[in-house]
C-alpha cells in the first residue's frame, strides 16, 4: 500500500499550485491516507483484460464548418481579471527575481 | 404546489398574472432568508421580465414557460449575472454568456429568479461547504438539505419557486431531492448540454431540474435538452416531448440490487417504505426481482478516483490571473498561483484536488486513476446485462432521512458514503430520478429509478404512476 508522507504531499501541493502549513499539512497527510485505503479497495475487482472506460458519449465526429467567430471582445475578455490595463492582464513582476 | 400546466392555466384565465407570480416569490423568499437558500435574487429582471412575459401571454404569444419561476444553482451561467460556484475564488465573477439551459428556459420565457447556494464547486452532500454558509432543510432548520445542490431543492420544497434546476454529479440533484421530499432528475449523460456549467467532473456532470412532480420534470427536461453546437458531449438524438407521453400502463420486469436493501447502513424506516413499495409494485402485475450487485462498496471508491482526478484537471483554470480571487500576498507569478489558489478554495475542494493530482501523477496514474476506469467500465458492462433483462432499477436513493447540520463533518469519507446509491448512475452515465417515497418523523426520503440510457420517456412516465 502506498504511504503518503509529507514530502508527498509537498510534491503533489507543488502539482496542484497549492501550498499546506504546520497544522494543515498534517491534516492532509492523514486525510490522504484515509481516501488512499479506502480507494485501494479496487484492488479486489479483477480487471484483466478489460479496457479503460475513457468516453461516457457514444457520439462521434461533431463537425462544423471552420469559421471565425469572436465569441468575447477584448474589454470582455479583461471585465473579470483581478488586474489588467486598458490592453493586458497584469501579474506581480518577476522576470528580474531570479536569485 | 401547483404544477407548471395549472399554472399556465391560471395565466390563460386571467385568474393570475406573471407580475403578481414574481411578486409572491420575491416576498417568500424574504420571509425565508434565515434558511440561506439564495445566494443572490435578480428581483429587478424578474418584475421587468414579468412585465414583457404578461404582454405575450396577453399577445397569445408566450412560450411553453411563460409566468414560470426558475431559481438556479450557482454553477450555472447566466450571462451579465454574477455566479461562483459558491466559492471565494469565483467572488465578484460575472458570466459573459449564458449557459445552453438557461438560453433555452429563458426562450421559453421562464424568468430566471435568482442563484441558488450550493456547496462549493458542487463538491459535498449536505451544502456545507459553501463559501456562504450552510443551507438549512427547509422541513426542519436543524437539519441539512442535501447536497450538493441543496439550494435548488430547499428553494422547491421551501415554495420559493416553481422549479430549480441542479448539477448532478454523483447525486447531487437526487440525494438533496430525496431529503427535501422533492423530484430531481439526473438525465442520461449527454442528453443536456454542459455549456456554460461550471465544470467539476466533466465525464459525470449533468444539468438536471428539481421540481414539485414529475411532469414539471418533464416539461422542463424537453426544453433544455438536445443536441448543442457548443457542446460535442450532448447527444444528436431527437428529444421527446415528455411530458405528453406521461401514461405508463404497461407491466413491466424490474430489478431491486439486493447488496443496496440488504446493506447494513440502511435505515430501518427507509428499508420498510422500500420493501412495501415493492409489494405495491407486484401487486399491480410487475415482475419484480432481486438481483446480485457484488460491486456496491467499490462505487464510492471508484467514484471518488476519478471525479478528483477531473476536478484536478478542471480546477487548474482558477490561477488568480485570468479572473476570479488574487491573494494579496502574491509577490511573483508562483506565489501568485499558490496563494490565490491556498486562499480561495475551501477545504473539500483543495483535499479533492490534492487526491486527484495524485492518482494522476506519475508512478500512480496505473495503479489508482487507470484502474478506476477499468473497473467503471466492468460496472457499465453490468448495467447493460442488467438492462437487457429488466426495464427499470429500483433502489433507495439514500440509505436514511437528512442528518444534522454539523453531524457528519468529522470524517469525509462519511460524508462520501452518503452518495452510496447514486453514484452509479454517473458512473454508468444512466439517467435516474429521485421521487417522495415515506418518512421518518417529518424528514423525508426518496426512492430512486434508474433507466436505460436515453430512455427518459419510460423513466418519467413510470415514475409518476409513484405519485
Amino acid at each position: 500500500m502506498t504511504k503518503i508522507d509529507k514530502e508527498l504531499v509537498d510534491k503533489i501541493a507543488h502539482l496542484a499550485r497549492l501550498e499546506f502549513e504546520n497544522e494543515a499539512k498534517d491534516e492532509i497527510v492523514k486525510e490522504m491516507n484515509n481516501m488512499l485505503s479506502f480507494v485501494e479497495t479496487l484492488n479486489e475487482i479483477d480487471t484483466t483484460g478489460i479496457e479503460p472506460l475513457i468516453y461516457m458519449s457514444d457520439e462521434v465526429n461533431v463537425m462544423r464548418e471552420d469559421e471565425i467567430s469572436n465569441q468575447v471582445t477584448h474589454k470582455e475578455a479583461l471585465k473579470n481579471a483581478p488586474d489588467h490595463d486598458s490592453d493586458y492582464f497584469r501579474v506581480p513582476k518577476f522576470i528580474d527575481k531570479k536569485n | 404546489m401547483k404544477s407548471i400546466p395549472q399554472i399556465q392555466k391560471e395565466l390563460q384565465e386571467k385568474k393570475t398574472t406573471v407580475t403578481e407570480i414574481v411578486h409572491h416569490f420575491l416576498s417568500e423568499i424574504e420571509t425565508n432568508k434565515h434558511l440561506n437558500i439564495f445566494v443572490e435574487v435578480f428581483s429587478d429582471d424578474a418584475k421587468t421580465k414579468a412585465l414583457e412575459i404578461q404582454e405575450k401571454v396577453n399577445l397569445g404569444k408566450a412560450g411553453k414557460l411563460a409566468g414560470i419561476v426558475i431559481g438556479i444553482k450557482d454553477n450555472i451561467c447566466y450571462k451579465n449575472h454574477h455566479v461562483s460556484a459558491s466559492s471565494k475564488i469565483l467572488e465578484n465573477f460575472e458570466s459573459l454568456y449564458s449557459s445552453t439551459v438557461v438560453e433555452r428556459l429563458l426562450s421559453e420565457d421562464a424568468i430566471i429568479i435568482g442563484r441558488l447556494n450550493c456547496d462549493e464547486f458542487a463538491m459535498g452532500s449536505s451544502n456545507e461547504t459553501s463559501v456562504f454558509g450552510a443551507v438549512k432543510n427547509p422541513i426542519n432548520p436543524e437539519y441539512v438539505p442535501g447536497g450538493s445542490s441543496g439550494g435548488s431543492a430547499a428553494a422547491v420544497a421551501a415554495g420559493l419557486c416553481h422549479a430549480a434546476l441542479g448539477t448532478d454529479t454523483g447525486g447531487s440533484i437526487r440525494q438533496p431531492a430525496s431529503f427535501t421530499g422533492t423530484v430531481g432528475l439526473k438525465p442520461t449523460y449527454g442528453r443536456v448540454s454542459r455549456h456554460g456549467i461550471i465544470a467539476y467532473a466533466s465525464s459525470f456532470d449533468q444539468v438536471g431540474p428539481i421540481t414539485n412532480s414529475v411532469v414539471d420534470a418533464a416539461l422542463i427536461l424537453e426544453i433544455i435538452a438536445g443536441k448543442d453546437e457548443f457542446d460535442s458531449t450532448a447527444s444528436e438524438r431527437k428529444v421527446v416531448n415528455y411530458s405528453k407521453e406521461l401514461n405508463f400502463s404497461s407491466q413491466t420486469k424490474i430489478a431491486v440490487l439486493k447488496e443496496c436493501i440488504e446493506s447494513e447502513g440502511l435505515n430501518a424506516g427507509v428499508k420498510n417504505s422500500f420493501l412495501e413499495k415493492v409489494q405495491e409494485l407486484k401487486s399491480k402485475g410487475h415482475e419484480v426481482e432481486i438481483i446480485d450487485f457484488p460491486f456496491l462498496e467499490y462505487l464510492v471508491p471508484c467514484y471518488y478516483v476519478l471525479t478528483t482526478a477531473e476536478a484536478s484537471s478542471n480546477l487548474s483554470r482558477y490561477d488568480g490571473i485570468h479572473f476570479g480571487y488574487r491573494s494579496k500576498n502574491a509577490f511573483d507569478l508562483e506565489s501568485t498561483y499558490k496563494k490565490s489558489r491556498t486562499e480561495g478554495f475551501g477545504k473539500e475542494v483543495k483535499r479533492r484536488i490534492m487526491l486527484g493530482t495524485f492518482v494522476l501523477s506519475a508512478g500512480y496514474y496505473d495503479a489508482y486513476y487507470a484502474k478506476a476506469q477499468k473497473v467503471r467500465r466492468v460496472l457499465r458492462n453490468k448495467l447493460d446485462e442488467t438492462f437487457k433483462n429488466y426495464q427499470f432499477i429500483l433502489i433507495p436513493t439514500t440509505p436514511n432521512s437528512s442528518f444534522k447540520i454539523g453531524q457528519k463533518n468529522s470524517d469525509p469519507i462519511e460524508m462520501y458514503l452518503e452518495d452510496i446509491f447514486t453514484v452509479l448512475a454517473n458512473l454508468a452515465g444512466n439517467p435516474a430520478i429521485s421521487v417522495p417515497l415515506g418518512k421518518n418523523g417529518d424528514l423525508p426520503f426518496g426512492i430512486q429509478i434508474m433507466a436505460k440510457n436515453f430512455d427518459e420517456q419510460n423513466l418519467l412516465s413510470f415514475s409518476n404512476t409513484f405519485f
